[in-house]
């Protein structure tokens, strides 16, 4: 048997590999991204949960992003003051104060007090429940409490109590998932420390929003004007006539609580 | 009209997850989301269109010359590893944007049957390397074709009560399954 058989086959395998790994190891070399020093020593300050609530794909983009400078040091809602300040450390600049967020489910409509349309069978899952017209409850708006939301949490921070979605404040580290998860737009975001706010999201014309539910708002204005720091402002809808629906402006917003008081519905609600 | 026949053939008749069986595990694990899918597939094309290229210029100018054509497995792994590593540099220096949305598969792609599979066909049909092109892009299309509808499938499997004992992979497996017997449909086409 000829050795030359095997042998050049290896040899010009041998070279091939020779040859890509050479152009390879080159092109490391020619196609090097430079990385900023900063960008692990940021990323190591970081929770590491890869929720997305800062709004970037990740710790990693965020850590590129506050390194290069597109994002402040407390971009991370969900770290708070305490990574803020260790982020600062790493960039050499004051942390500043992030407000602390939390979020918050705007319905009350619980099982006693919002009314139902039909009786409703199907998966336990709100993005599918809402493409059954709407959903089984006679609000269009409220949660439907099949728990999307929270199976989103990572945290643990959202439990159905009652049939509603209630949001834990403690644990809740605002970081989004749940605002994205929830097919009615019933959560947001809302200032950890505002204790004052509209627990609705009915955008329906009073009388339908009436018979729907015990504790919806029905756009009466009552607590609009009874705010001394004119913080309430009315949103309507293009309708005729319009339905409204309060909405607190958090930035005025002082706490007083006379609007709780004077809603007839009590769909304000100051929280401890 | 030839290569149209070849892109069609490629793409319908001898689909690559459907009727040849290959690459499905991209198909299987890349296919939950339909943006996924999305960047899965283009991405699969663009390697499958490279690679196609640099198989058949190293088959015909060096393989065939050096009578060392039996080779052939062996040396388009080797080459299309090292493309891909190339190619996922190269884009992730020049073009950071195409780097975010293929650079998570490209390495998912490296050791693909799928890719092998384009280009030991290729090679055994004997086609020119117009040809190969064709045959290849085709095969990729037809890829992101069958990912996208599969994971658009897989998107509102996830929202149906399935029976606890068909939940996760065994309902996924048995789509696939009715997926194949539709494309099935286009056997005759051609």
């Amino acid at each position: 048997m000829d050795i030359n058989a095997i042998l050049f086959p290896v040899l010009v395998l041998g070279c091939m590999g020779v040859v890509f790994g050479a152009v390879l190891g080159f092109a490391s070399i020619i196609f090097k991204v430079e990385q900023d020093p900063k960008v692990p020593l940021v990323r190591e300050c970081l929770p590491g949960a890869n929720c997305g609530g800062c709004g970037f794909a990740g710790c990693d983009a965020l850590a590129e992003a506050i390194a290069k400078g597109d994002a402040p040091v407390n971009a991370c809602p969900v770290g708070g003051a305490a990574v803020s300040e260790k982020v600062a450390a790493v960039m050499g600049v004051e942390a500043g104060s992030a407000e602390k967020m939390t979020a918050f489910v705007k319905c009350q409509g619980d099982c006693n007090k919002a009314k139902t349309k039909f009786e409703y069978y199907g998966s336990d899952n709100c993005a599918f429940e809402a493409t059954v017209n709407g959903g089984r409850k006679t609000c269009n708006y409220g949660c439907l409490g099949d728990g999307n939301c929270v199976a989103a949490c990572a945290f643990d921070a959202i439990h159905i109590v009652d049939g509603i979605a209630v949001v834990d404040k403690e644990k809740c580290v605002a970081c989004g998932a749940c605002i994205k998860a929830c097919p009615k737009s019933l959560i947001e975001l809302v200032p950890y420390a505002k204790k004052v706010r509209v627990t609705c999201n009915s955008l329906d014309p009073a009388a339908a929003a009436m018979k729907a539910c015990d504790t919806a708002c029905i756009g009466c204005g009552k607590c609009s004007r009874a705010c001394p720091v004119e913080a309430i402002e009315m949103i309507a809808t293009k309708s005729v006539p319009p339905a409204k629906l309060a909405k607190i402006d958090y930035g005025k917003c002082v706490g007083c609580g006379k609007c709780v008081s004077e809603c007839p519905k009590g769909a304000i609600v100051k929280y401890n | 009209m030839d290569l149209f026949v070849t892109l069609m053939a490629a793409i319908f008749v001898n689909n690559f997850i459907f009727s040849k069986f290959l690459g499905i595990c991209p198909f299987l694990g890349v296919s939950k989301k339909v943006e996924t899918a999305a960047g899965m597939g283009v991405a699969v094309i663009f390697v499958i269109a490279l690679a196609s290229a640099a198989t058949w210029l190293v088959y015909n100018f060096v393989l065939v010359p050096l009578n060392l054509a039996y080779l052939y497995n062996i040396a388009f792994i080797l080459i299309i590893a090292s493309l891909v590593q190339f190619v996922e540099m190269f884009i992730k220096k020049s073009s950071p944007s195409l780097y975010q949305a293929l650079g998570v598969y490209l390495p998912l792609i490296t050791t693909n049957c799928a890719v092998l599979g384009v280009t030991v066909t290729n090679m055994e049909s004997n086609f020119g390397f117009i040809k190969s092109l064709v045959n290849g892009v085709g095969a990729a299309v037809g890829f992101a074709l069958a990912i996208i509808l599969f994971a658009g499938v897989r998107e509102r499997l996830e929202k149906c009560p399935i029976p606890k004992p068909f939940q996760g992979f065994p309902i996924t497996l048995i789509t696939a399954g009715l997926m194949s017997i539709a494309f099935l449909g286009f056997s005759g086409m051609l």
